[in-house]
């Protein structure tokens, strides 16, 4: 059998008969006008292929990415050190064109890939328990807290005003139809404020939310969170976290987090422009029958042999239809088992050792940075990880000092504009990847985009520098 | 098919036994017999309050999940926390040691509105037909 078979233009026309469609375009009535592609691809007709592809190259190259700048650009997704057996051993064709694992009898490799995958989660978490993995971060933070409206009684959740702003708008999508209210809590600088966890704010909600680091980098008190949640009808603690900062931070399931969820791609796979990407969801063993997507369990066959399954599927949509606790019925397989691979390959001193130097660099990085006259931590006072936010002077943009870094080879970072509470700054993401040298060039540019956009005028600060 | 001729049935299978005032709920042996291998129930907290056939919680089998609904408006009074550990005692004893709920009735007009055991054993006659 033909791998591709092509359709016809008369196969189209007759398919778009079948459904009462009259043009393809009305398939895409969703998709808002302005962000359609019109008319196809702009190549001219009687174009040879060696001559199309060269065009497309040229037109692929315009593209800005990790791959051709050097990226402190973070965010939620970092680039972070993958190693070449990492995608080896993903491209095998077992694991790349395997099938959803529904018949255990011949899925037992993508079934304990998920099951180890499953593993190195709850243990990263120290949680009881993972599911198979989800479409990315976002829609597994708002499947938690699905999750803990069915958990609990209440009409709210209340949510940090630091979280990442696209897990935000998920949230507002997907909690919509559920009528619960998000309530922002206070802020304190770049952290929340958790001392606004009270037992009154806590009345009538289902969850409180908080992101470790959070959206600037800033970490949290989530032991004093954990402390303020207590008790048998409490809301549900639900932590978002990078995954790779538990190599160094403590653990959801060590500060009373109900759930945690985060992306699992800075465990290691390529940011490839933003996605794919894979969720994680683990959960204590109580919330067991209320979790979204698939588990896979390890069992013994007819022959008492170990081996391995998809369990718990009563609670997914092939079976409870309507009733299911999500409309999730896959998982992001391929991208779990390279975060697993990875995983294993570092082992647990390799994770440490990279955050450990993740975390110097930044250090380092954010230091000289604040030597820059104007330029200062955002929030000075709050601790960080591996991104953190700085303010720049008020007459330099974000976007011009990003557009001119840019041109020296570099994804400097997000614009933060405004920032909370006011003024503009970046977000700056290191990774165990970069540099020293990195580092350095990265400073010196930093340096000359900064004064450039003060229109080379000498401030009273460069002034005060050059006279020491 | 064992259906007590003392207890009253709806037509989601439930049985209610009317004891001192209180509806104690579980479900039928045809029920548990449908559903296979029981594994989980999920039930309510006492003191919860129900309106007649409002879901009250849910049944797990190794095949399915179903809900239970609640034969009459009232107070949850009583769960049988057995179930928790031994949710298979449905499958061997639906009647006694596998009920699930102690309703209070408000509505004591309500368990005028269920099967009787005849009307029961027709009703599953027909569905089983």
């Amino acid at each position: 059998m033909s791998a591709f078979v092509q359709h016809t233009d008369a196969d189209r026309r007759a398919m778009l008969r079948t459904i009462g469609v009259s043009a393809l375009e009305e398939l895409f009535a969703d998709i808002p006008e302005s962000i359609r592609a019109k008319g196809g691809l702009p190549i001219e007709q009687g174009v040879t292929e060696p001559e199309t592809l060269g065009k497309l190259a040229k037109l692929a190259a315009k593209n800005v990415s990790a791959a051709s700048h050097v990226c402190f650009a973070g965010g939620g997704m970092y680039d972070v050190a993958v190693p070449a057996a990492t995608g080896a051993i993903a491209s095998r064709p077992e694991f790349s064109t395997s099938y959803t694992p529904y018949q255990a009898e011949v899925s037992q490799g993508t079934l304990q890939a998920i099951y180890e995958f499953q593993t190195i989660v709850a243990r990263l978490t120290a949680l009881d328990l993972s599911n198979a993995s989800m479409y990315d971060g976002g829609t597994a933070l708002a499947e938690a807290v699905i999750l803990a409206s069915g958990a609990r009684e209440g009409n709210r959740v209340l949510v940090t005003p630091h979280l990442n702003p696209h897990h935000r708008e998920i949230l507002n999508t997907m909690l919509e139809p559920t009528g619960l209210e998000i309530v922002e809590l206070p802020r304190s600088g770049l952290r929340t404020d958790v001392a606004a966890i009270t037992a009154d704010a806590q009345k009538g909600a289902v969850a409180v939310v908080l992101q470790q680091p959070n959206f600037y980098g800033a970490l949290e008190d989530m032991k004093a969170a954990g402390q303020a949640l207590q008790g048998a009808t409490k809301p549900l603690f639900i932590a978002s976290v990078d995954m790779s900062s538990l190599a160094m931070l403590e653990p959801p399931g060590a500060y009373g987090a109900d759930i945690a969820v985060g992306e699992a791609q800075p465990l290691g796979f390529p940011m490839s422009f933003g996605g794919p990407a894979a969720g994680v969801f683990a959960a204590k063993a109580e919330y067991l029958r209320r979790m979204p997507g698939r588990i896979a369990g390890m069992g013994k066959d007819v022959h008492g042999n170990r081996a391995f399954t998809l369990t718990f599927q009563t609670r997914e949509q092939h079976i409870r239809r309507s009733k299911a606790t999500s409309n999730i019925c896959t998982n992001q397989s391929l991208l779990a088992l390279m975060a697993t691979v990875t995983t294993a390959l570092l082992g647990e001193t390799g994770r440490r050792l990279a955050a450990k130097v993740s975390a110097e660099k930044a250090w380092s990085l954010s230091r000289r940075l604040t030597q820059i006259p104007g330029v200062e931590l955002a929030d000075p006072d709050a601790a960080f990880f591996r991104e953190f936010a700085i303010r720049l002077p008020r007459e330099v943009s974000p976007r011009a000092i990003l557009r001119k870094m840019r041109e020296r080879g570099f994804l400097a970072g997000i614009p933060l504009d405004p920032l909370p509470g006011g003024g503009r700054g970046l977000l700056i993401a290191v990774t165990e990847k970069r540099l020293w040298s990195e580092i350095e060039a990265y400073v010196t540019a930093f340096r000359a985009a900064v004064e450039a956009e003060r229109g080379g005028a000498r401030s009273p600060e460069t002034v005060s520098q050059a006279a020491r | 098919m064992n259906i007590p001729q003392d207890l009253k049935y709806t037509k989601e299978h439930e049985w209610v036994l009317l004891d001192d005032g209180v509806a104690v709920v579980g479900i039928t042996d045809f029920a548990q017999s449908e559903l296979g291998d029981i594994v989980f129930v999920e039930l309510p907290s006492i003191g919860l309050n129900l309106k007649v056939m409002e879901p009250f919680g849910s049944v797990e089998s190794v095949k399915s999940v179903s809900d239970l609904y609640s034969p009459v408006s009232g107070v949850v009074a009583d769960v049988n926390t057995r179930l928790t550990a031994n949710p298979d005692l449905v499958n061997s004893d639906p009647f006694g040691e596998g009920w699930m709920v102690r309703i209070e009735p408000s509505e004591m007009s309500d368990l005028d509105q269920l099967l009787t055991a005849e009307e029961y054993a027709e009703y599953i006659g027909a569905e089983q037909a």
